[in-house]
C-alpha cells in the first residue's frame, strides 16, 4: 500500500460538475475539458471516485457524470440480445433480474446499500480491480457498446477486456448487450470471503454450461478478473477425475496471484481447488452427457 | 421489588430513534476552526526535518504546531511528547497539527508540509522487542517522570513489569503429575466505536479551558491537562454529551490534548480535531495484543497444582494505560482458578505499533484465551471433560486470588454455578461433537473467566440530587452515557429507594466537569457499582431532609415518617402526609413563614481497602470483587474447506441482581458479539516497515448482521453485599470467555491446537499445514 | 474554487444550498442544514451510519455528492416521525449507544416499505450494510421482524 498522502473527510481538489443530456455532449465535454488540460473523468455511481478521492488515488478537474444518459439506462430485449445501460445500478439490475448469472452475482458485491449507487459500468471500469459485475459477461461472450471521440464501437468482450476494458481516452461504455441463449443457462456464483459473509473478495467465481461445456470466470485470486481458454479446456476434458481436470486447470492460471491482508496465494489457491469442486458439483464439468 | 428488574425503557430513547441525540461532532456553535493532523507515514524513523514553509502560505492556515518545546505526557509514565519530536515510533502517531479556518485548506496545508525522515528498524512483536539485541523503541527510559511502583527497564523495551510470586512453584511442581504449556499471540487491533473520537477546545479571555470531548473519562482530561501543563485546575471545563461507543478507547486522554495545544497556538479560538476512521484507527490508542507462555501442573485426577505464566502485552510505542493493563493481566493472570502455586511475569513491552488504550476487559479476554486454551489441553491430556475440569478448579469464598486476596461469599460470585448452569444451557450432555455428515460437523468449545477491576485505589464517585417544583427530581452523576444505559439503571434505583415513579427522575444525560460531581471514569464495569452507591447515599440523604422538614410540617417525630410515592407520611397512618412538591423547597406557612429552603442531595462512593501490589510478590487488593462467568461457543465447521458458521454463544454469569433486564441482556450479548467479532476477524495487519495496512471498516472488519450467532444467556445471583442492591458490574463480562471458547470449539473441530488470533479458515489451514 | 447553487428537496421542503462540487450529501446535510442525525462514521461507505433515503431507497450519503442530489426525494432520520419501526426499536431495546441508530431505522425503513414480504435472507441482505458494535443484533433482528409482523396484521 503506498502512503500517498492523508486521508481527507472530502474530496480535497476543485472540480467542474457537469452532467450531459446526451451521449454526444458528454464526449464533446470531455474533448474540450481535455483539452483545457483538465484531466477530465466520465463518473457514473461515483462511489469510487468519493473513496479513491479522498485517499488522493484519483483526481480530477472535470468530472462529466453520465447519469443523465437515456441510452445507459436502458433494460430491453433487441433482436436475441438483451441490452443492458451501463449507468443501471446493481440494484436496479438485481431487482429487474433479467439476466439471473448477473443478478447473483451481483448480489454480494459490496453491500445492499451501496448497490443503490453502484453503477454497472462503474463497477467494470473502475480503479478497484475486483470487477466482479464484469464475470457473467465474460461468461456470456457479451457485446460491449462504447461511445467516444470515435463514435459508437460495439465490440465482443474478450477483444476489448483484457484485465480491464480497454477504452481509449474519451470513450466510455455505454450498453451492455448479451445474447438470450446465455440468459438461461444453468450458472453457480459463489463468493468466499476471508471470513463469513462480508468484506472484499477473497475468491469469486461464476460458472456457467452452454454447449456442453462449463465457462468459468474468477475475481480476487489475480488483481483482475478473468476467464481463462487453458483452463476451461483442462475442465472439460472427457478423461480424468474432477480432482485431476481441477489440478490441471490450475496449471494455467494467470499470474501474479494475490498475497494480500485478505489472504496468501497458497491459501488461495487452496480455496480455489474447492471452490472448482463445488462448480463441479453444480455442472459437472467433463462429463459425458 | 417496584422497578428493580423491570426492562424501563431509556430515558434518551426517543432521542435516540429520532436522530435528535447529539454526539461531540453534532454541536454546531458559532465558528470553529479545525485541525488538521499530519500523522507519521512509517512505523519507526528518525525525524530529520520539518518544513512549513509552503503549508504556511496556504489561505486559511491560522497555525502551524510541531513538537518542540511541548512536555511529555503518558498516564503511568510521561514517555509521550504529544506531537513527535526526534522520532516517530508508529504509523499514525501525530506529528504537527494545521490550524485553518476550514477542514479543506487544512488538509491542503498538511500535504505541503515536508518532513525528512531516516527509516529505522522497526520492532514488530513484544517477543522481539524483548530479546536481548532489538531496537530500542525509547533510548533514554530512565529520564521520564513516572509513578513510584512504576519500573522500567532502561536499556531494553520493558516499561514495566509486575511480578506474581504466590506459593512455592517447586512445591507445585513436585505436586503435578501432568504438565501441559502452550504459547499464544495475536496483534493489536481496534476499538472501532462508530462515533470516531473528536474534541474541541476553546480558551476564553478570562482563562477558562472549554474542552468539549468524545470521552469516557472527561475528569481525567481536567486532571491531565492541568498536571501536563502546569493549567489552573479550577479552571479546565470539559464537557461529554452522549458518546456513541467507547469500549474503554476512549478512556485514553489524547485527542483533548491536541485540541488544546490547537486552540492555544491560535489565540484560544474554538478548534475542533475530528477524527475520520482512519485517524481514529491508526492516531488515536488501540486494542492491546499479546505474546503469552502459559504452563500449567495438575495431579492425575485434574487438580492443578502450579501456574507459570508470561505475558509480553503489546503496549505499542508509548506506555500510557497499557502500565495498568500490563498490571490487570498480571492480578488475574490465573482465570477463575484455585492455583496456590503462581509465578507470573507480565511484562509491558514498546514494540511501534499504536500505543494500546484499555479494551472492555481490560486485559481479561487476552489473558484468558491464553489460559483457556491452555486449560483444554490439560482436559485433553487427561482425557478429562473440560468443563468436569474447569468446575473442579473453580474459584471459590476461601480461596485466594494470585495476589492473595482471600474470597469470600461477597467479594467472588458462583463459579460453580455458572456451570452448572451452562452445561443445561448448552446441552452439554449431547457431547461436543455432533456429526452432521460428511463435510459439516458441530462442535462446542467452552471457557470461564472472572474479573475485578484494578482502578485507582481512591477512585470517586459523586451524586448530587435536586427538585422540580412538581418534586420531581433531578439526578447528576458524572458517569457518562457510553451506550451502556448507566444513566437509566440510576434511575431506577433511585425510583426504588424512593419508592417513586420512575418517570418522575431526570437523568442529566451530558457530563461537565464544573457542575457535574466526578465519577473517576466510565470503565471498568463500576458504573452502577460506584455511582449506584453514592447515589444511595445521595437518596438517603434527601430522605434525611425531606423527613426534617415533613416532622416539623405533621408535627411527628421523625422516626415514624416514611418516603413513598413522592410524600412523606406517618407510617401508621398514612393520610397524615405532606407531599414533595410541598416541602422540597421548603415549607411555606400561611402566614407567609417559611423554613427549610431547596434540598439538595449529596452522595459519594470510594472503594475501601483497595491497596497497592508488592512489587516483589505482587500481593495486594486490586479491587472489590471478582465477577465470575461460564461460556459455551458452538460452531458449525467444515471439514474440506476448513471454514466455520457461529450457531449458538452462550454467557452464564454471576450478576448478584438483575436491575434492568433487557439492559443487562444486551450488554451482555453486545460484548459476546464483540468478543466473537474480535476472536473471529479482528486484527491489524502490518508491513515490513510496520504500517498498518488495514485501517478502513472494509477491511478491519466488525461482525455484521446474520454472522452473528444464535445467544443465550443466563445468570447466577449471588449478592456483593458491597453494592448497590447486590448488583455485580456486568458491562464487560460477556466477551471475556469468547476468544477461549471459539478456539477451543475450533481446536477440537479441525482437529488442531489454535494459538493465534483471529480464528480464521486460513490460520486454520496453516496450522493443519503445519505452517504457523 | 468552483460553487453550484443547488435546490434539494429533504423531509418534503425545498432547501436551497450553496455547495463545492466534491461536496457529500453528508456534509451538506449535516453541515448547511442542521441534520445531523445521519453520521460521519467513516466517510467511506462502509458502515452505513450516513444510510437516508433517496426516492424511497436507501443511500449512503458519504457515498453521494450533493450535487447528484437534485430532483431527488431525499428524507433524513429527522423526516420519520414515530414510524413503526422506530417505535418496534423502542420497545425492543435495539440500540445502546444510539450512534448508528439513525442508519439502520432509514435502511430497516426501507426494507419495510419496499420489501414488506421479506424473508430472513433478504432481511440479512439488506441489514449487512450497517454495523452495530454495541448490540448483539438480535435486538435489531426481533425490531425488523415485529415490524413487518404488524405491517402484515395492519
Amino acid at each position: 500500500m503506498e502512503d500517498k498522502g492523508r486521508e481527507r473527510v472530502m474530496l480535497p481538489f476543485s472540480f467542474d460538475y457537469e452532467r450531459p443530456k446526451s451521449f454526444q455532449e458528454a464526449v464533446t465535454r470531455f474533448q474540450q475539458a481535455d483539452q483545457s488540460g483538465k484531466e477530465p473523468m466520465y463518473i457514473s455511481g461515483a462511489t469510487e471516485f468519493l473513496t479513491l478521492g479522498r485517499i488522493n488515488q484519483v483526481y480530477t478537474e472535470a468530472a462529466i457524470d453520465v447519469k443523465g444518459i437515456p441510452e445507459a439506462k436502458n433494460i430491453q430485449f433487441d433482436q436475441g440480445y438483451l441490452v443492458l445501460g451501463a449507468n443501471l445500478t446493481l440494484t436496479e439490475l438485481e431487482e429487474a433480474n433479467v439476466f439471473p448469472l448477473l443478478t447473483s452475482t451481483s448480489k454480494q458485491i459490496a453491500d445492499h446499500t451501496a448497490r443503490g449507487k453502484i453503477t454497472l459500468g462503474g463497477n467494470i471500469c473502475g480503479q478497484i480491480f475486483y470487477r466482479e459485475a464484469v464475470l457473467p459477461l465474460l461468461l456470456a461472450d457479451s457485446q460491449m457498446v462504447m461511445v467516444g471521440p470515435e463514435g459508437v464501437k460495439v465490440k465482443p468482450i474478450n477483444e476489448i477486456f483484457h484485465e480491464r476494458l480497454l477504452l481509449q481516452k474519451g470513450e466510455f461504455l455505454i450498453q451492455v448487450a448479451t445474447d438470450t441463449r446465455y440468459l438461461h443457462a444453468p450458472f453457480i456464483s459463489i463468493k468466499r470471503r476471508q471470513q463469513w459473509d462480508t468484506g472484499y473478495p477473497l475468491i469469486t467465481i461464476a460458472a456457467l454450461k452452454i454447449d456442453r461445456k462449463v465457462r468459468v470466470a474468477i475475481s480476487g485470486l489475480c488483481p483482475f478478473p478473468f476467464r481463462s481458454n487453458e483452463m476451461e479446456d483442462a475442465l472439460n476434458i472427457l478423461e480424468g477425475s474432477p480432482k485431476e481436470k481441477i489440478q490441471n486447470a490450475l496449471a494455467s492460471i494467470p499470474s501474479p496471484i494475490l498475497d494480500d491482508v485478505e489472504g496468501s496465494s497458497e491459501y488461495r489457491l487452496f480455496v480455489l481447488q474447492n471452490l472448482l469442486l463445488d462448480v463441479y458439483e453444480a455442472l459437472k464439468f467433463g462429463e459425458r452427457e | 421489588m417496584e422497578v428493580i428488574g423491570k426492562s424501563v425503557i431509556r430515558k434518551e430513547a426517543q432521542d435516540k430513534v429520532t436522530g435528535r441525540a447529539k454526539y461531540t461532532h453534532d454541536y454546531h456553535t458559532s465558528k470553529k476552526l479545525s485541525g488538521r493532523v499530519v500523522l507519521s507515514p512509517y512505523g519507526h524513523a528518525r525525524i530529520l526535518s520539518i518544513d512549513t514553509t509552503d503549508a504556511r502560505k496556504v489561505p486559511g492556515v491560522r497555525a502551524i504546531i510541531t513538537g518542540e518545546h511541548l512536555p511529555l505526557t503518558g498516564e503511568s509514565m510521561r514517555d509521550r511528547p504529544p506531537l513527535a519530536t526526534n522520532k516517530v515510533r508508529y504509523h499514525g502517531e501525530a506529528v504537527a497539527i494545521v490550524v485553518a479556518d476550514t477542514p479543506n485548506q487544512g488538509d491542503l496545508a498538511a500535504s505541503l508540509i515536508q518532513i525528512q525522515y531516516e527509516v529505522l528498524p522497526v520492532v514488530h512483536t513484544p517477543t522481539q522487542a524483548f530479546q536481548q539485541n532489538s531496537p530500542l523503541v525509547h533510548e533514554h527510559l530512565d529520564e521520564y517522570e513516572r509513578e513510584k511502583d512504576v519500573n522500567p527497564v532502561p536499556g531494553t523495551n520493558i516499561a514495566h513489569h509486575v511480578k506474581i510470586r504466590k506459593g512455592n512453584m517447586e512445591k507445585g511442581w513436585g505436586e503435578s503429575s501432568v504438565t501441559v504449556e502452550g504459547d499464544y499471540s495475536f496483534s493489536p487491533s481496534d476499538h472501532a466505536a462508530m462515533e470516531t473520537r473528536s474534541s474541541t477546545a476553546e480558551i476564553t479571555p478570562d482563562g477558562t479551558i472549554k474542552i468539549i470531548t468524545s470521552s469516557q473519562a472527561p475528569f481525567m482530561v481536567k486532571q491531565l491537562i492541568a498536571s501536563y501543563f502546569d493549567e489552573d485546575i479550577g479552571k479546565i471545563v470539559v464537557d461529554t454529551p452522549l458518546v456513541g461507543g467507547a469500549y474503554g478507547g476512549k478512556a485514553s486522554v489524547q485527542l483533548e490534548i491536541l485540541a488544546y495545544l490547537s486552540s492555544r497556538a491560535v489565540g484560544g479560538r474554538a478548534v475542533e480535531i475530528f477524527n475520520e476512521r482512519e485517524q481514529d484507527m491508526m492516531m488515536s490508542p488501540s486494542h492491546i495484543g499479546l505474546d503469552a507462555k502459559i504452563k500449567i501442573g495438575a495431579d492425575h485426577s485434574g487438580v492443578i497444582k502450579a501456574m507459570e505464566i508470561q505475558f509480553l502485552w503489546d503496549g505499542g510505542a508509548y506506555s500510557d494505560k497499557a502500565i495498568d493493563l500490563t498490571r490487570a493481566g498480571a492480578v488475574d493472570c490465573t482465570g477463575p482458578y484455585k492455583v496456590d502455586h503462581v509465578w507470573c511475569d507480565s511484562y509491558c513491552m514498546y514494540t511501534n505499533h499504536t500505543y494500546a488504550a484499555p479494551f472492555r476487559g481490560f486485559s481479561h479476554s487476552e489473558l484468558s484465551f491464553a489460559v483457556e486454551r491452555t486449560l483444554d489441553l490439560l482436559a485433553k491430556k487427561l482425557n478429562m471433560d473440560p468443563l468436569e475440569l474447569r468446575e473442579r478448579n473453580a474459584i471459590q469464598p476461601g480461596h485466594t486470588t494470585p495476589t492473595r486476596v482471600l474470597l469470600n461469599q461477597s467479594n467472588v460470585g458462583n463459579l460453580q454455578e455458572c456451570i452448572s448452569k451452562l452445561r443445561t444451557l448448552i446441552r452439554w450432555e449431547e457431547g461436543p461433537v455432533r456429526e452432521i455428515n460428511e463435510r459439516l460437523v458441530r462442535v462446542k468449545g467452552v471457557s470461564c473467566s472472572w474479573k475485578t477491576s484494578t482502578i485507582d485505589s481512591n477512585a470517586p464517585s459523586g451524586v448530587i440530587l435536586t427538585f422540580n417544583r412538581d418534586g420531581s427530581i433531578n439526578l447528576m452523576s458524572g458517569v457518562v452515557e457510553i451506550g451502556t444505559g448507566t444513566k437509566t439503571v440510576l434511575a431506577q434505583i433511585l425510583a426504588e429507594k424512593l419508592k417513586m415513579d420512575v418517570d418522575k427522575i431526570h437523568v442529566r444525560m451530558t457530563v461537565d466537569t464544573q457542575t457535574t460531581p466526578e465519577h473517576w471514569k466510565t470503565v471498568a464495569s463500576r458504573g452502577i457499582y460506584m455511582a449506584g452507591r453514592a447515589l444511595l447515599e445521595a437518596a438517603d440523604d434527601v430522605i434525611a431532609q425531606l423527613k426534617e422538614i415533613a416532622s416539623i410540617v405533621l408535627r411527628a417525630p421523625i422516626e415514624d415518617l416514611e418516603v413513598a410515592h413522592m410524600k412523606v407520611f406517618t407510617r401508621d397512618d398514612p393520610r397524615i402526609s405532606v407531599d414533595f412538591k410541598d416541602i422540597c423547597y421548603g415549607y411555606q406557612y400561611p402566614n407567609g413563614n417559611s423554613i427549610g429552603g431547596q434540598i439538595i442531595g449529596r452522595g459519594n462512593f470510594i472503594l475501601r481497602h483497595l491497596s497497592h501490589l508488592d512489587p516483589e510478590t505482587g500481593e495486594g487488593n486490586p479491587g472489590p470483587e471478582w465477577t465470575v462467568a461460564a461460556y459455551g461457543v458452538e460452531v458449525e465447521f467444515d471439514r474440506r474447506d476448513l471454514t466455520y458458521r457461529l450457531i449458538k454463544a452462550a454467557s452464564v454469569i454471576d450478576i448478584g441482581i438483575v436491575l434492568n433486564e433487557k439492559a443487562a441482556l444486551g450488554q451482555v450479548m453486545g460484548a459476546m458479539s464483540m468478543g466473537l467479532s474480535f476472536a473471529g476477524r479482528e486484527t491489524f495487519y502490518y508491513d515490513e516497515f510496520g504500517r498498518v495496512l488495514n485501517p478502513q471498516l472494509r477491511t478491519y472488519r466488525p461482525i455484521r448482521y446474520g454472522e452473528n450467532p444464535e445467544y443465550l444467556v443466563d445468570f447466577v445471583y449471588t449478592p456483593d453485599l458491597q453494592a448497590a442492591y447486590g448488583a455485580r458490574g456486568v458491562g464487560e463480562h460477556g466477551l471475556l470467555g469468547m476468544p477461549g471458547a471459539l478456539g477451543n470449539a475450533l481446536s477440537l473441530a479441525a482437529n488442531v491446537s489454535l494459538h493465534h488470533l483471529p480464528l480464521t479458515p486460513e490460520l486454520i489451514w496453516k496450522t493443519k499445514a503445519g505452517n504457523v | 474554487m468552483k460553487l453550484h447553487t443547488i435546490q434539494l428537496k429533504i423531509n418534503d421542503e425545498q432547501q436551497t444550498v450553496t455547495v463545492r462540487s466534491g461536496d457529500t450529501l453528508l456534509y451538506t446535510i449535516r453541515k448547511q442544514l442542521g441534520l445531523t442525525g445521519a453520521k460521519p462514521g467513516c466517510l467511506n461507505g462502509d458502515c452505513g451510519a450516513c444510510t437516508i433515503h433517496v426516492d424511497g431507497w436507501p443511500m449512503k450519503s458519504c457515498l453521494m455528492m450533493a450535487v447528484e442530489g437534485e430532483g431527488k426525494q431525499i428524507t433524513t432520520i429527522e423526516g420519520l416521525k414515530d414510524t413503526p419501526i422506530q417505535q418496534a426499536f423502542v420497545q425492543h431495546f435495539a440500540f445502546q449507544c444510539g450512534y448508528c441508530t439513525p442508519g439502520f431505522i432509514m435502511n430497516g425503513h426501507s426494507l419495510l416499505q419496499k420489501k414488506p414480504d421479506a424473508d430472513d435472507s433478504t432481511i440479512k441482505e439488506w441489514l449487512e450494510s450497517n454495523i452495530c458494535r454495541c448490540t448483539s443484533y438480535s435486538e435489531i433482528e426481533k425490531a425488523i421482524k415485529s415490524a413487518l409482523e404488524k405491517n402484515k396484521s395492519s
